[in-house]
């Protein structure tokens, strides 16, 4: 073929539509700022009618979000959502939450040793091994700096 | 007997007929444009069974049990099995076919594997060597997404290039002198054809090149134009892989291919409404079009001479993530019907 892969890849870019990144930012915007606010009312309910400490208030916050995205992924409902919502729900502890229980799910057919807990980091492992490493050189450098 | 025609194809001279046929799809399949056409729209994904892989070996069992009963075969009389799938070591097609007491022919070519099974089905008995062949392919959305993707309820977003896996799959039984009108005349093999695309949702931009490698073969072997077939139907090219082939085959090729051609993952769904992006795509997209909706115009006489190339690409999830680019192949088969020379 006389085509070059140069040539053709101009061809194949030109011919695939570029995806909606307004409408996908606007959406991921919306649903990502409604999650923080249904996060925000948590943490009122929590510190005012629970008389929770800030911290204790902030962790509930999280536990909750955490309980109702793994329900929500497990009847079905979430990956309906995150398909609009995009980072708006990655980048919320949901999106943790459900990388954690959907290869959990998905995996369960082989197994709960080799299936399921062998593959329940499939997705999130990368997230906490480069986390884990970052907050590691976030350390350094606020300890270096404390010392002077 | 089987005889070579030109550099890449195989003209097949004693007939092999294509019998019967079944097709058997997900509910998805199922409600799109062709829904009335398929022998069985399976409503439950996991077709009765425990797990994503289990419910494909059903789909599969359950189509070859269809196609030979509407050709009024009996298992113990057919020599040998074609099939494939989409799964590492096509454990969708060697479970779902073990209750059969066949000898079985395991094929991999990704989503061309239709073309190809239904290619050595043919040239097997066109030569004697099989006096009855089933070829059948299946693909199954879930077990697709589990093996290439995600897990299924991992919420994430689909580019517009990306196709979807259709749960579905056509069965073929061919033989020789039969009533069937439809017989396979000439089959091209595909080589390998990489033209550098490394994104796995753009499987249509991948696999183009490689369609039209296989198409201008054919025709240039055949001595023949797009114009000479009713229809050039590609397997899972989707509505990106459907321009691009256009346009290789129109700079490329001088040929025209606009006006006879179609894809089989643009007409399994209705692509706005049932929101698969850029269509439909595996092994069982092309496998169930062509065994319900282009057979069945075959037998009415509306399709006289239908050129299948399917399409398939060659990636795995290994490759995929070493950063290699996606090698693509093709492979064709012209079905003719009886009354029409050429």
């Amino acid at each position: 073929m006389s085509i070059s892969k140069k040539q053709y890849s101009k061809m194949a870019e030109k011919a695939s539509p570029p995806s909606p990144k307004l409408k996908n930012s606007l959406k991921a915007f919306l649903i990502g700022g409604l999650i923080c606010c249904i996060g925000q009312g948590l943490f009122e309910v929590y510190s005012i009618y629970f008389s929770l400490s800030e911290d204790n208030a902030k962790i509930c916050v999280s536990i909750t979000l955490i309980v109702l995205t793994a329900v929500l992924t497990g009847i079905g409902v979430f990956d309906k959502i995150a398909k609009h919502a995009g980072a708006g729900t990655i980048v919320p502890i949901t999106g943790f939450a459900n990388a954690v229980v959907s290869p959990a799910m998905e995996f369960t057919a082989e197994g709960h040793i080799l299936g399921t807990a062998a593959n329940i980091f499939k997705m999130a492992g990368p997230v906490i091994v480069y986390g884990t490493a970052a907050a590691f050189v976030y350390g350094l450098i606020v300890y270096i700096f404390k010392l002077y | 007997m089987a005889k070579r025609t030109g550099k890449n194809t195989i003209e097949l001279e004693n007939k092999p007929k294509i019998l019967s046929s079944a097709a058997i799809v997900g509910k998805n399949e199922g409600e799109g444009p062709l829904g009335e056409e398929f022998d069985e729209i399976e409503q439950d994904a996991l077709f009765g069974r425990e797990n994503w892989e289990q419910a494909e070996s059903e789909l599969q069992s359950r189509t070859v049990r269809k196609a030979l009963e509407k050709g009024k075969i009996s298992e113990k009389d057919v020599d040998l099995l074609f099939a494939g799938d989409l799964l590492n070591q096509c454990i969708a097609s060697s479970f779902g076919v073990k209750e059969f007491s066949i000898p079985f022919f395991g094929l991999y070519g990704a989503c061309s594997t239709i073309a190809l099974s239904l290619a050595a089905a043919a040239v097997f008995v066109d030569s004697g060597a099989a006096e009855i062949a089933v070829a059948e392919t299946s693909s199954h959305f879930c077990s697709a997404e589990k093996q290439f993707r995600f897990p299924l309820e991992y919420g994430s977003q689909r580019p517009p290039t990306a196709q979807r896996t259709a749960t579905a799959c056509g069965a073929f039984v061919l033989k020789k002198n039969c009533e069937s009108p439809v017989y396979v005349k000439y089959v091209t093999l595909g080589k390998i054809t990489d033209l550098g695309i490394k994104d796995a949702n753009n499987m249509g931009a991948a696999m183009a090149p490689a369609a039209a490698d296989t198409i201008a073969n054919f025709l240039r072997d055949t001595n023949t134009a797009p114009d000479d077939y009713n229809l050039i139907l590609t397997g899972d090219l989707g509505e990106i892989g459907t321009k691009l082939l256009r346009e290789i085959m129109q700079k490329e090729y001088d040929i025209d291919l606009s006006r006879v051609h179609n894809d089989c993952g643009l007409m399994l769904f209705e692509r706005e409404k049932q929101d698969v992006h850029a269509g439909g795509s595996g092994c069982g997209c092309c496998a169930s079009v062509l065994g319900s909706h282009i057979l069945g115009l075959m037998r009415k006489g509306e399709l006289k001479k239908v050129l299948v190339a399917a399409t398939g690409a060659l990636m795995s999830t290994i490759s995929a993530n070493e950063g290699q680019s996606i090698p693509a192949v093709s492979h064709a088969v012209l079905l003719c019907r009886e009354d029409e020379n050429g």
